[in-house]
């Protein structure tokens, strides 16, 4: 098990680098961050004295020897926009994607099971109808879009609630909603199916001529052997979050995440701020997928990590 | 007289589907007294399985208990779902087919039977473990200590069988309903667990229905037998006038078709055509249509009457050699 672990992690860091290391080319490929920080009136020798001040001077694979140095004490270099380490605005701001999404998702997932098992109890049902229903508009509305509805019904006509921002944890409502939504949408309806599948199969038949009560052969039996199918969609979901759908939710709430930084870092051809995002979101991920892989583990002992 | 342990009286069960009601189950009606022994015999769809769901009070819509009544112990349970429910798995447990998909994988197979008990007897988590160990030396599990905490996948297909009876056995049930319990299984395991359920009859002195296709089983372990065919049963009565005297043309084709040691015919014979469809079935004899001897007086419905013989048959003709004329056909 501890070896297993081990393994993985060694497996994740190469998938890191690699990863960090697309990224360091691409961004030297696409654009010049010396022509976007400084003036246009800058002289040449201005230019590249700053090009020398950042290191980009050197050739590619110096500059990414230097990179692999410096990441052995986290340093990710100067942020070229907040002129302060990348390393510091990267975990100033990751704990606030962090909360978004554990809100949205959280909220998903502890609702689309219930939703999903009602749904799957009576298929066809006029509630297992309405929810199917909800399930598919919800799966339908692009993120960006639900958000700025939401805005306009909570925030400008209503007014119950902050249109953006993060001042106060009513802030964090609309932003996680708007997460959190499809996600809901998807867990629900795979849930559902998964538990109609479920019920069909001669071990639940035993559980009731046994006599269990029909809540302990849904929450004990069925929930079970369902809980791997919606903890593998519900990882996914997290893995989508953090690498993409925060980056359209926190831009349309402002929300000062991880998200957002990105999307500005990237605006502003800060390198160095990019590269430290997208190393600590890749590192993330691959630390999710050794943790579902050990949760799937004890949900079902017949799974062998080797 | 004492009411018996089970009656079903003219019991009716039909599945509403696009097509219309299959009527699956048209009028059933038996009784099993405390440590009798009933095999339920009959083909595919017959509805002998549906029976013994219906008598567990397991039919789901789109089925439903269209008629008659299901009494235990001279109580109407079709009329009280509530106490139903409770002798479900206490007074009443199943047996299924298929050992292998019926256990729940994930649960330890020690957890599966002390949930049982901690839900119908009330015992506390290391009473009710006691009595699972001490259930799996009854069927024959070896180290049930150990053995409990396994999950199913770790046994065997007759070693679950084992754990699926010991399971069914935990309450101590007054009946036992055994469905198709040996034909997953391997012909040497099916015949240990025929040897099983007969010692835990004899202990536990059990009620059994055994619902079965095949003749031998029910020979195995049963004293009496239903022959069920189109949601009804055509013939019943002790097995060894079953066999030695089969009434209905329809037992006697099936017996043509089951295999012995001493056959006295050298090729195995299947009964030609095929059952009628239970949507709309025939209202008279559903055999009529693949028997040999029917004629018009078969339209109408032949009631269950006894043969003569110490059975009861449903055929007007009960007792003639349906099948003389196709032998003698076969040997020229």
């Amino acid at each position: 098990m501890g070896r297993y672990v081990l393994a993985r992690l060694w497996q994740g860091l190469l998938v890191v680098l690699g990863v960090t290391l697309t990224v360091f080319v691409v961004t030297r490929l696409v654009g010049n961050p010396v022509d976007l920080m400084l003036p246009l009136s800058a002289s040449a020798e201005q230019r590249a004295a700053f090009a020398q001040q950042i290191g980009l001077d050197q050739p590619l694979p110096v500059q990414f020897a230097r990179f692999l140095g410096d990441l052995a004490t986290l340093d990710f270099g100067q942020s070229l926009w907040q002129r302060r380490p990348a390393a510091e605005v990267v975990f100033e701001r990751l704990p606030n994607t962090a909360l978004l999404v554990a809100a949205g998702l959280g909220a998903a997932l502890v609702l689309a099971v219930p939703l999903g098992i009602i749904a799957a109890t009576r298929p066809d049902g006029p509630v297992d109808r309405v929810i199917v229903g909800a399930g598919l508009l919800g799966l339908s509305m692009p993120q960006f879009w639900v958000g700025l509805i939401l805005i306009y019904v909570f925030a400008v006509q209503l007014k119950w609630l902050p249109t953006s921002g993060s001042a106060t944890w009513w802030h964090l409502v609309l932003p996680a909603v708007t997460l959190g939504l499809a996600p809901l949408a998807r867990l629900t309806m795979l849930t559902r199916s998964a538990v109609i599948d479920e019920l069909n199969k001669p071990y639940v038949k035993t559980a009731r001529a046994k006599g269990m009560p029909r809540r302990r052969v849904l929450g004990v039996h069925t929930l079970r052997n369902v809980a791997i199918g919606v903890l593998t969609l519900a990882g996914w979901e997290l893995i989508l979050a953090l690498s993409g759908y925060t980056v359209v939710v926190e831009t349309v709430f402002a929300w000062p995440g991880i998200g957002l930084t990105a999307i500005q870092a990237i605006q502003r051809g800060d390198l160095f701020l990019v590269q430290a995002i997208v190393f600590v979101i890749a590192g993330i991920i691959v630390i999710i997928n050794i943790a579902l892989d050990l949760l799937f583990k004890a949900i079902d002992p017949r799974i062998d990590v080797r | 007289m004492s009411a018996p342990l089970l009656a079903i009286d003219h019991l009716e069960v039909v599945f509403d589907t696009r097509g219309g009601a299959v009527e699956a189950v048209r009028g059933v009606s038996l009784a099993v007294a405390r440590g009798e022994t009933l095999g339920l015999v009959g083909e595919s769809g017959c509805g002998k399985s549906v029976t013994a769901q219906a008598v567990m009070g397991l039919i789901d819509p789109p089925g439903r208990i269209l008629a008659g009544d299901i009494r235990w112990e001279g109580r109407s349970l079709t009329r009280d779902p509530k106490g139903w429910a409770r002798l479900r798995g206490s007074e009443i447990a199943m047996v299924f087919q298929d050992p292998m998909t019926s256990l729940n994988p994930l649960m330890s197979v020690g957890d599966q039977i002390v949930e049982t008990l901690r839900y119908h007897k009330r015992l506390g988590r290391s009473a009710a473990r006691r009595r699972a160990a001490e259930l799996f030396g009854q069927v024959g599990i070896g180290a049930p200590e150990r053995r409990l905490d396994q999950l199913p996948h770790e046994f065997s297909g007759g070693m679950r069988q084992r754990v699926m009876i010991a399971m069914a056995l935990a309450c101590e049930p007054k009946l036992l309903i055994a469905d198709e319990p040996t034909t997953a299984l391997d012909v040497t395991v099916q015949a240990q667990i025929v040897d099983l359920l007969n010692e835990l009859q004899a202990e536990l002195g059990l009620a059994i229905i055994l619902i079965t296709h095949d003749l031998g089983v029910a020979a195995g372990l049963c004293r009496d037998v239903a022959v069920m065919y189109a949601g009804r049963i055509v013939e019943m009565g002790p097995i060894d006038t079953l066999f030695a005297a089969p009434a209905h043309p329809y037992s006697q084709g099936l017996l043509r078709s089951t295999p012995t040691l001493t056959a006295s015919e050298r090729r195995l014979v299947a009964i030609p055509g095929a059952p009628p469809r239970l949507i709309g079935p025939p209202t008279g004899c559903a055999f009529l249509a693949r028997c040999p001897i029917g004629d018009e007086a078969c339209r109408r419905l032949p009631p269950l009457a006894p043969t003569g013989a110490g059975g009861r048959a449903a055929c007007f003709k009960a007792g003639r050699d349906a099948w003389a004329d196709a032998r003698e056909a076969a040997a020229n």
